[in-house]
Parts: structure tokens; sequence; C-alpha cells
């Protein structure tokens, strides 16, 4: 498995790219990701309108593999009800277990299946589903 | 060297992703010589019993090969024998100081100070330590650019409330050696106890416990060229006999009664339960290694790779030293460095394409991490250990460029 499949040219924009690392205004989910053992974080903010995310953005600091992940997800998630969102987020992690490969399926993640060669990469996994994971738990989370 | 030392160890006869194996994380734990490998081997090849209980031929020399390892330990770090116990590594040990000991002295409104750069190992046991005793845990800041701690600090964080004074004798991010002696001496000024984490020392330079007067210090034997699951925690024969035991159970006691028990003096009295045998010889032999080396040559050779190392960073586009990047500024076996864009972890994956193992992140010094002005909150560590070679110096050196164009950075 190279790494080159990771490292292409869309993960690494991504991963600079300032688009989507921004505080959402009247953003009312939010939620604090970590992973303890590599110091990634961010901070998803959505704000969802009539159980549709109308904007998803994120601040925080991590690898490549992490914030690439995060821009895309943000991506992906804005226009999205909540229910698409919790599928999307269900095929994702299952891509990256390795438990969804069927390419027609992952169709739906859009430019996120270029985050496909981490699930051969266990000592990355954790990166690329932070994101996602901090997804889950912001949208448990009502913000008072 | 007398030799090439990289041939004595095993696992670095390896190739990695189609490369040579260059194996720089020796920082967080250093490979194993053959003759530490077949110490152990032997010890439970030969003898295998369990010291300090039998009466058969197998268990006196199963004893002998234990406390004839204590012995060989005690010597090389210039302790007692009754001074040298075993622990599982420096944070068992680190751990058994702020259990059993420091509740003695430590009280509301008194204070604890270590440096800003410590491990965690050497921070969090002192941190819960402090909210539970209602006391105050002060941090000496290092200087950022040559990550020593200035007098001016010692003299403002040390005061007549310190009960404990503990600090790493080498950072393990900023390789530094800190001035022993002066937080010795102030330390003592107020009447407070010292602790010294040796652990990225032990392996770099001769130690000599007593002659720096240290009251406690820690350290682990995979950090040293032994095997995982035994370190050392060394205390003065005095602070050992006022500390309560740890652990408690067979082998450390004198004589139990229904309602009583004596303990065993030092060290016993803090090694309960059966021991890692295995361990102590394996240390031992490590010990035994590294003399049959001798310092002179170590220190002469590991100085060479790390200045070079640190000249070679320098002379690198869009790379950071972390800490003094004076090459001919000591450092002991730790070199950290950015590579300006990239996260660490980044880097570490692309290097390891290459067959080198480097370590990065926050280097279980979360504390330092967020003090220091780094990108990412994060750093690149290559650290050496004695079988490290000029060529492992120079491929690392050649490599680091190939990460930015990974990353797709146009330079």
């Amino acid at each position: 498995m190279s790494i080159d499949s990771i490292y292409t040219e869309l993960i690494t924009e991504h991963s600079r790219d300032k688009r989507n690392r921004r505080n959402v205004e009247g953003a009312n989910h939010t939620h604090h990701g970590v992973n303890p053992s590599c110091g990634d974080e961010l901070t998803l903010e959505l704000r969802v309108e009539d159980g549709k995310i109308a904007d998803a953005a994120f601040t925080g600091s991590g690898c490549a593999i992490s914030q690439a992940s995060a821009s895309m997800m943000s991506d992906i998630l804005r226009g999205r009800t909540v229910a698409e969102a919790d599928k999307l987020a269900e095929l994702f992690l299952g891509m990256i277990k390795g438990d969804v490969t069927d390419a027609a399926e992952l169709e739906e993640l859009d430019e996120a299946i270029a985050l496909q060669g981490v699930s051969k990469m266990p000592a990355r996994v954790k990166c690329a589903v932070l994101p996602w994971h901090t997804y889950q738990a912001a949208i448990g989370e009502q913000n008072v | 060297m007398p030799h090439k030392i990289a041939d004595d160890f095993p696992v670095l006869n390896q190739t990695v992703n189609g490369n040579r194996l260059v194996y720089l994380d020796s920082g967080a734990t250093s490979m194993r010589p053959v003759a530490v490998l077949q110490a152990i081997d032997d010890f439970y090849k030969k003898e295998g019993a369990n010291p300090h209980r039998g009466l058969y031929d197998l268990a006196q020399r199963s004893t002998e090969a234990y406390d004839g390892s204590r012995a060989v330990v005690a010597k090389f770090i210039g302790a007692d024998y009754e001074e040298t116990i075993f622990t599982r590594n420096a944070s068992e040990s680190l751990n058994m100081i702020a259990y059993c000991y420091a509740p003695l002295v430590l009280t509301k409104g008194s204070n604890i100070v270590i440096p800003i750069s410590e491990h965690h190992s050497n921070l969090v046991p002192w941190q819960v330590l402090c909210k539970s005793h209602g006391a105050e845990l002060r941090y000496l800041y290092v200087d950022k650019s040559t990550g020593a701690i200035p007098d001016s600090e010692i003299a403002a964080k040390i005061d007549k409330n310190t009960k404990i004074v503990a600090f790493a004798h080498v950072s393990n991010v900023l390789g530094v050696m800190f001035p022993l002696e002066k937080l010795v001496a102030a330390a003592k000024a107020v009447g407070a106890i010292t602790v010294a984490d040796v652990a990225q020392s032990v392996p770099h330079m001769k130690l000599d416990l007593h002659a720096l007067d240290v009251d406690f210090a820690a350290f682990s034997g995979h950090k040293m060229y032994g095997p995982m699951g035994i370190g050392v925690l060394y205390g003065k024969r005095k602070l050992l006999e006022e500390m309560p035991p740890f652990l408690y159970g067979g082998d450390m006691i004198e004589d139990v009664r229904e309602q009583e028990t004596d303990f065993l003096p030092p060290p016993s009295k803090f090694e309960a339960g059966t021991q890692n045998g295995g361990g102590a010889v394996g240390i031992a032999a490590a010990v035994n290694y590294i003399e049959s080396i001798g310092w002179d040559a170590i220190e002469k050779h590991e100085k060479a790779l790390m200045t070079r190392l640190i000249a070679g960073l320098n002379a690198l586009p869009n790379v950071t030293v972390i800490g003094n990047n004076d090459p001919d500024a000591r450092r002991y076996g730790v070199a950290a460095f950015n590579i300006d864009g990239v996260h660490p972890h980044d880097a570490a994956t692309i290097l390891n394409d290459y067959g080198i193992a480097i370590r990065a992140g926050k280097h279980c010094a979360h504390p330092l991490l967020s003090y220091l002005d780094v990108e990412f909150k994060a750093c690149c560590r290559a650290s050496l250990g004695i079988y490290n070679t000029e060529e492992d110096i120079e491929k690392l050196l050649a490599t680091i460029p190939e990460v930015r164009r990974r990353m797709n950075f146009v330079d």
C-alpha cells in the first residue's frame, strides 16, 4: 500500500484549505473531538434548521488526514438532512473499517472516498474517523 | 566505535518498506543486544525458579541471579544495594514516590516544583497529588530558545513551602541536561526533597547518584538496552526506611501475625510478590553490555552523531530545530524538529515509507508542547542509541526534503 494514495493532491489541498476552517454563525450543535494518543483535535460546529444541516465548519489542528477528512466532511454534510448525514457517517466509518468496499455504494461519500486507503493504515485510522465521530457526538448534543 | 555495534542488535537487521531500517526512536525504547536476549533466555532455561523462596539448588541459583543483578545495577548508578529497588519502569518508580513518600511531607498550602518540560510520568502523579492535598503544582518555565531552566525561575519558584522538586535529568523532548546541582542545592536550602527522572540520561552518561545527591531517582530498563517491564527506583536509605510499602504481599515481610505485620527493610520492603526475574537479569546484562563498550566510546560516538544531526537539520530549508539549535551545545540522545507546514504525524508516516522510524507528536509532554511556540503544538523527534551510525543520520537528512514533496508542496 503506497502512501501516495493517501497524500494525494486532493487530500493535501483539503488539509490546508481554509474554507471550512471557521466558526459557524448561530451554531446549535457543537462538539470538541480529540484523539488523545496523537493530539488531533477539532471543534465541529453545525447549524441545523428544520432537520437540515444549513452550515458545517470546524476549527482545530491535527495531521493532514484528520484535517482533510474534516474539511471534506463539512462540504458533504452541508445541505443534508440529519437523517442523510447520519447515514453518511455510518457509510464513511464502514469504509474506513473496511466493511464497505463497493464503489457504487461509496459514491455517496463524494470526495471523501479519497480517504479509503486509510483503511489499510491501522496507525492512521483514528485520524480519518475523528471528524465523523465528532459529528455523531455533536448531533446528539443540542447547544443551550 | 570498537566494532559495528548495530551487528549486536538482531532487530536492526531488517528492511521496512523495502529500505534498510533506520531506527531513530531510542528515546521511546532502545533495542536489545544479543547479550541481553541471551541472558534472559538463560535465566529461564537454566534457573527459572522463584528467587528468595526455595531451598533447592535451582531456587538458590535464581536468588543469586536476581540479587546479583541488583548489585550490578546499584554499582552502575553509584547507589547502595539496599537503595536500588526493582519496579516495572520509571513511571511506576515515580508513582511509588508520589503515593508513598510524598504524603509524608505534603501539606495544605505547600508546593511541588517541576519544569514545564516534564514527561507525563513525572507530572501527572504530582498534579493529582497536589489536587488531593490542597497543594500547589508550580512550573519552572524553560527558555524557549535554549531549553535551559533560567536561574531566575529556580529562585522565584522554590520557596519555604516547597516540599518536593522533581525534574528530568535530561528532557525527553529538548535533549538538554538540566542543572541538577543547582536544583538540588535550591531544594536543600528549603528542606525539600529532590526526585530525578534519569530515564533519558542513564543510557547516555555515567551516573553517580550518591555524588549527585538527589533523594530519589527513577529509570526504565528498556531505554538502556534492557527489556521492557523492569525499572528502578533509587532512594536514599533513610527515606526508604521512612517510606511505607507500596504493595503488600509475599516476600516483603519479616513476620505476619493475625493483626500485625513486620516488613523487611529496603529493598525487599518494596518488592511484594514474585518479581520480574528475567527482567532483572536482562537489565544487569544491559549494564554489562554498556560497560563493555565503555562510556568514553559511547559519549564520543553519540556526541559526533548529534552534532552532525543538528548541523544537518539547520542546513535544511523549511526545517526548524526545537530547543537549542547550536550543533556544539550538548544534547543527549534526542533532537526535536519540525518541517514547515507538515504535521509531525504525516512526516513520520512518510519517513516510515523510507524505512526511517522517528517519534512524532507531543511526546507525553503536552504542557511543554502547549508552552512552546511550535506549529501544530507537536514535533518530530529523532533519538539516538549506541547502534546508530553516520549513515543513519545522513539517510534521515537526505530523506527529510522528500516529506514536503510527498505532501505536494512546491518548493
